[in-house]
């Protein structure tokens, strides 16, 4: 009651120290998280400089203006597009397999499967989405392009390889991704719409086109648009499918080359530092990482931009 | 009398007929998504069943398919994904940590490491093997094809799912917990260490588990690391060359003899085996552990 003097709102040195300690922590996990940046950071500076040195030798009129890529051969030709339509073939025909049947599945999945049915589907597919791609690439070698594609494809002939059977099979390997995005986009939508459509006489196949599908619709754009750049970075499916030969062609029955499939095939070759071709690996990659890099934006913005919010 | 008005639905044929394309439109998807799985695993199976015994795990890889097998790859998988898991869990989990328990949504810096965790996710494989050539490889660094450059660059790779999922973990544990432990005047990461950590590390292992076991899978960034040579000997160390599983098995697939072919299904059967082995253990965790509060 007498004196109040020995009270003192420092903290104690034992609170000091676990304050001291606390902030520590924070730095360190701080630190951690930072290091992701880090990873950004490297891969920008490990493309922008060979790419540059690239652009020294070649211009960039060669490259993005010819037809013809032969960076490895005497004498060397640098035009992408031949590669870049590559890219561009494997991604469409991967999309034409992966947005119908993954839609598909993904409406299955969430709006007709009983949940019985649905947890011993779901974890089938997750399966599908972890087979490794050097996997997919031994299947698209060893049995699409030999007994389907060699056998049904009616123009021309088919050899070894084919554009055709490394953009169908990539397909197979970006469905389980679009199945289970679009999926969660759809199990999103709440129940309410649903019934209400339900209550004016709608049955389960309009609920879904016509309640589910446009409200999911931004989620299942996204899930497409970042599959498609996972088709666009293929790396093993295309080295091993699709062949080493880099032509622009109008048939997918030929074979042809992709950008990453590009990069893969001249980092295999082990090519010296400095050199032309060791160059072009960056260049090509600076437009591969480009384009996913921009196609992942789009996601993101559409995403944001056109989500429906609920409640 | 009045008339009797009967109720009777009206289904047109159009309907009815939407409705049987749009269900042949789903289960297309569905059947096509587990038909193909099924050809695939069937296929490597058929293909691979003449090689797979005892001396595919016991023989080195060898330019001879008769007496080649995978040894050095199998323990060259092991010292990668291990070094990638000591690497890549602890940085992972602690950036997971940081933006979910200290970071301020408000402040700049910590949106842009969340956006670029989120776009860091979706870079092709194969650019972070381009990275590795150039600054871990060669240039920089320097390390040359070993163990060590391997396992940093899969840790760049898995890293954005590592703390994507483990984020998901810690998030998943309700906020009472944490007030609880704050009020009684545990400090921030007292709460973190003793509360929050012991509740979602089920969740974290078993996201943990799955991304490091597409570690193991990847072969794009190291084809760009120089893995593709001919390695007849085990790793003892991390500067050690080494080859892995889906390297040698690319390896043996891009053979120009055809007898290489059943050799590289084999491998790929006793890829896919370790594979599921691990989904299933994360999986078992998953079940084991999960609450539900």
């Amino acid at each position: 009651m007498t004196s109040t003097a020995e009270f003192t709102l420092q903290p104690s040195s034992g609170a000091r120290r676990r304050l001291g300690f606390e902030r520590f922590v924070k730095a360190v996990l701080a630190s951690m998280a930072t290091v992701t940046v880090l990873a950004s950071v490297l891969i920008v500076l490990a493309l922008v400089r060979p790419a540059i040195d690239f652009f020294g030798d070649v211009s960039i009129a060669d490259f993005f203006g010819g037809t013809n890529w032969k960076p490895l051969f005497k004498p060397a030709e640098f035009g992408v597009w031949s590669i870049f339509v590559g890219s561009l073939w494997v991604a469409a025909l991967a999309l034409t397999v992966a947005i119908p049947l993954g839609l598909g599945a993904a409406f299955f999945l969430s709006e007709y499967a009983t949940p019985r049915v649905r947890s011993i589907v779901k974890p089938i597919l997750e399966v599908l989405a972890g087979i490794p791609t050097v996997v997919f690439g031994f299947f698209a070698l060893n049995f699409v392009n030999p007994n389907l594609v060699a056998k049904l494809w009616p123009v021309g002939d088919v050899g070894t390889y084919s554009v055709l059977a490394a953009g169908l099979v990539t397909g197979i390997m970006i469905l389980p991704t679009v199945a289970s995005l679009a999926e969660d986009a759809m199990v999103s939508v709440p129940d309410a719409l649903r019934q209400g459509a339900y209550a004016l006489g709608s049955n389960r196949r309009e609920v879904s086109t016509s309640v589910v599908f446009p409200a999911a619709l931004s989620g299942i754009v996204a899930a497409v648009v970042l599959a498609a750049a996972r088709a666009i970075g293929e790396t093993t499916i295309a080295v091993l499918a699709a062949g080493s030969k880099a032509q622009l062609s109008l048939n997918p029955g030929e074979e042809g080359q992709t950008m990453a499939g590009f990069i893969g095939f001249a980092g295999i070759g082990d090519q010296a530092t400095g050199s032309v071709g060791y160059q072009s690996i960056f260049a090509v990659g600076a437009l591969l990482f480009t384009v996913t890099m921009l196609l992942n934006i789009v996601s993101i913005r559409i995403v944001r931009r056109f989500r429906e919010v609920y409640e | 009398m009045s008339q009797v008005t009967h109720l009777r639905a009206i289904q047109p044929a159009s309907r009815t007929a939407k409705d049987i394309v749009f269900r042949t439109f789903m289960f297309a998807g569905i059947g096509i998504a587990l038909g193909s799985l099924a050809t695939l695993l069937v296929n490597v199976i058929v293909e691979g069943a003449p090689r797979l015994t005892l001396d595919l795990v016991q023989n080195m890889p060898s330019a001879r398919p008769q007496r080649a097998g995978i040894q050095s790859a199998i323990f060259g998988s092991l010292w990668v994904v291990i070094t990638t898991a000591v690497i890549s869990l602890p940085t992972g989990i602690g950036a997971a940590i940081y933006l979910e328990e200290f970071a301020r949504r408000d402040r700049w810096y910590n949106r842009l490491i969340e956006l670029n965790v989120q776009n860091l996710a979706a870079v092709p494989s194969v650019v972070f093997g381009i990275l590795g050539m150039a600054f871990i490889k060669r240039g920089p660094l320097g390390l040359g094809s070993t163990v060590l450059t391997a396992a940093l660059v899969l840790s760049m790779l898995v890293l954005p799912t590592v703390v994507i999922v483990s984020r998901e973990a810690i998030r998943a544990v309700p906020d009472s917990f944490r007030q609880g432990s704050l009020a009684l005047g545990a400090t921030k990461w007292e709460t973190v260490r003793h509360q929050v950590l012991p509740n979602a590390l089920p969740g974290i292992l078993t996201g943990t588990i799955l991304s490091v076991s597409r570690a193991l899978g990847e072969s794009a960034p190291l084809l760009m690391l120089g893995a593709l040579t001919f390695i007849s000997f085990n790793p003892t160390a991390l500067d050690s060359q080494y080859t892995v599983l889906p390297i040698q098995i690319f390896s043996y697939i891009s053979n120009a003899k055809q007898e290489f072919r059943p050799l590289a299904a084999a491998s790929i059967v006793v890829l896919l085996v370790v594979l599921l082995a691990l989904n299933a253990v994360a999986i078992f965790l998953r079940n084991k552990f999960q609450k539900r509060w």
